[in-house]
């Protein structure tokens, strides 16, 4: 506790750092993933291929990811880009599977009377089929904002500061207490990060949970 | 006025649907399809809203080619009322029968109000309007569904066994309040369904159909069960039955009607 006291603004900079390097991939992954998803899902023959890249992708070890990474697209060795561009990588990877999900989730017999009602094809794709894709989409968000939250201390081992680097350090100067805020730091920012989807899809979607309730009665 | 020429609807299967069929609805009258299942007559209805494209011949909206006309405006200008209702489960009632008015552009104002007279018309409570679907019970989204056909006032409702999945009770309260808004609204309309009762209870011109989209007999119901084409029809009315065979016997001075197998169904009216 003293340790954290006398480090209090070292943690709260890391903190930070942390809070960006993970959203930045949690939300740039989801506005490339939903589209893909999509269109796997309107191309039953691309849907296999899709996901089974995404699948491969993601068991690419992060580490060597994020070294072999600079050399293929130039970046510095330590830039935190890296990792942002290594994460939303591994965000879409997971998102994909979960849009392409949702998106198969949509009621086709909602889908052919919204067309029958007059939906011109764009319209019905952004009035009807995403916000009732929404749930799925939810919960593929809520894995992959807890699973960035966590992969982002991996960047530490290549000297982008993070919450992870209290690891790193950590374990050097054998500080127990140092470790341990890590974990606790990393453990509240994905809660805070899965409260406020919860948060928001409440508050896009209070027709999901009136159904919900409808569903319990 | 809506006329089928010659049409056919062969599937990408390769199941033929319909053979080639032709008729004319005549305007502000209704005409119900029926028959079993796979005798086409949903696809029947959806060519009109281009829902389904015939693979030949051609269907005429007061003498116009559907063909020529514009398939999103054209499913805007016609009201479609479907089993489950098809209302969208993520907007409210309200803003479900406003749906097609807000498509045409309407603005945001005008649209509730006039859904909400639509709401009324259908006899529905406005404390429902901002509910969504899935708060409602079956019968109350169907007649949302009714609402959000009619709201736009089109002269023509295509309605796809529109009380198909209701309890009985409701079906009939339904069937009764289509009567009455037919009374007052003067529509043309193409209802289709797989219960004949249904049929000689809505129809003006009722037409009953064989697998593949071959007609049996077209007619009012009265000609029907004066006159069925065959044994066909007699079976599909269920006149082979004896429900529909009645005759008048005398009990203790009072004309009563009973069927062909004895049983009591009603009293002769003495005017």
């Amino acid at each position: 506790m003293t340790w954290f006291q006398n480090n209090t603004d070292k943690v709260l900079d890391l903190l930070l750092s942390h809070l960006w390097l993970s959203a930045l991939p949690i939300l740039i992954g989801f506005v490339i993933a939903v589209p893909i998803g999509w269109y796997a899902n309107r191309h039953p023959r691309l849907r296999g291929v899709v996901l089974s890249v995404a699948g491969i992708f993601y068991t690419i070890p992060s580490l060597a990811f994020f070294l072999i990474l600079p050399s293929i697209i130039g970046t510095g060795f330590l830039d935190p880009i890296n990792v942002v561009i290594a994460l939303t990588g591994y965000a879409v990877a997971i998102m994909v599977r979960s849009a392409a999900d949702a998106f198969e989730s949509v009621s086709p017999a909602v889908l052919d009377a919204a067309t029958a009602t007059g939906f011109a094809s764009t319209g019905r794709a952004f009035t009807v089929e995403l916000p009732l894709a929404g749930p799925v989409l939810l919960a593929g968000l809520r894995v992959v904002a807890v699973s960035t939250v966590s992969l982002v201390s991996v960047g530490a081992l290549i000297g982008v500061n993070n919450l992870g680097s209290l690891f790193t350090e950590g374990y050097r100067t054998d500080n127990d207490a140092e470790i341990l805020i890590g974990v606790i730091g990393i453990v509240l920012l994905a809660l805070v990060f899965d409260g406020l989807l919860v948060l928001v899809g409440r508050v896009l979607m209070p027709w999901s949970f009136a159904q919900k309730q409808a569903g319990r009665t | 006025m809506i006329e089928y020429r010659s049409i056919g609807k062969t599937f990408a299967d390769g199941t033929e649907a319909v053979g080639d069929f032709s008729l004319v609805l005549p305007s502000r009258t209704t005409t119900v399809f029926v028959g079993s299942s796979g005798c086409g007559k949903t696809t029947l209805l959806r060519m009109v809203n281009r829902m389904v494209e015939p693979t030949s011949g051609q269907v005429l909206i007061d003498d116009v080619d559907v063909a020529t006309r514009n398939k999103v405006e054209l499913r805007r200008s016609i009201g479609y009322v479907m089993q489950h209702a098809g209302l969208l489960p993520h907007r409210k009632v309200i803003d479900n029968v406003a749906t097609v008015l807000r498509l045409n552009g309407v603005d945001r104002k005008e649209a509730r109000d006039r859904s909400y007279a639509v709401l009324e018309t259908v006899g529905l409570d406005s404390s429902l309007a901002t509910k969504y679907p899935s708060q409602l019970s079956g019968g109350q989204q169907q007649r949302v569904g009714v609402a959000r056909g009619l709201v736009s006032d089109p002269n023509i409702l295509l309605m796809d066994e529109p009380f198909g999945a209701v309890d009985p009770i409701v079906r009939e309260e339904l069937q009764t309040e289509l009567l009455r808004l037919q009374h007052d609204l003067d529509k043309t309309i193409v209802f289709v369904t797989h219960d004949i009762d249904e049929a000689f209870l809505l129809g003006d011109q009722v037409v009953i159909l064989k697998q593949g989209g071959v007609v049996a007999q077209v007619g009012s119901p009265a000609e029907i069960l004066a006159s069925p084409a065959d044994d066909f029809v007699r079976s599909f009315v269920g006149l082979d039955k004896g429900h529909r065979k009645l005759r008048v016997e005398e009990r203790d001075g009072v004309r009563i009607v009973v069927d062909a197998t004895g049983k009591a169904t009603g009293v002769l009216d003495p005017s």
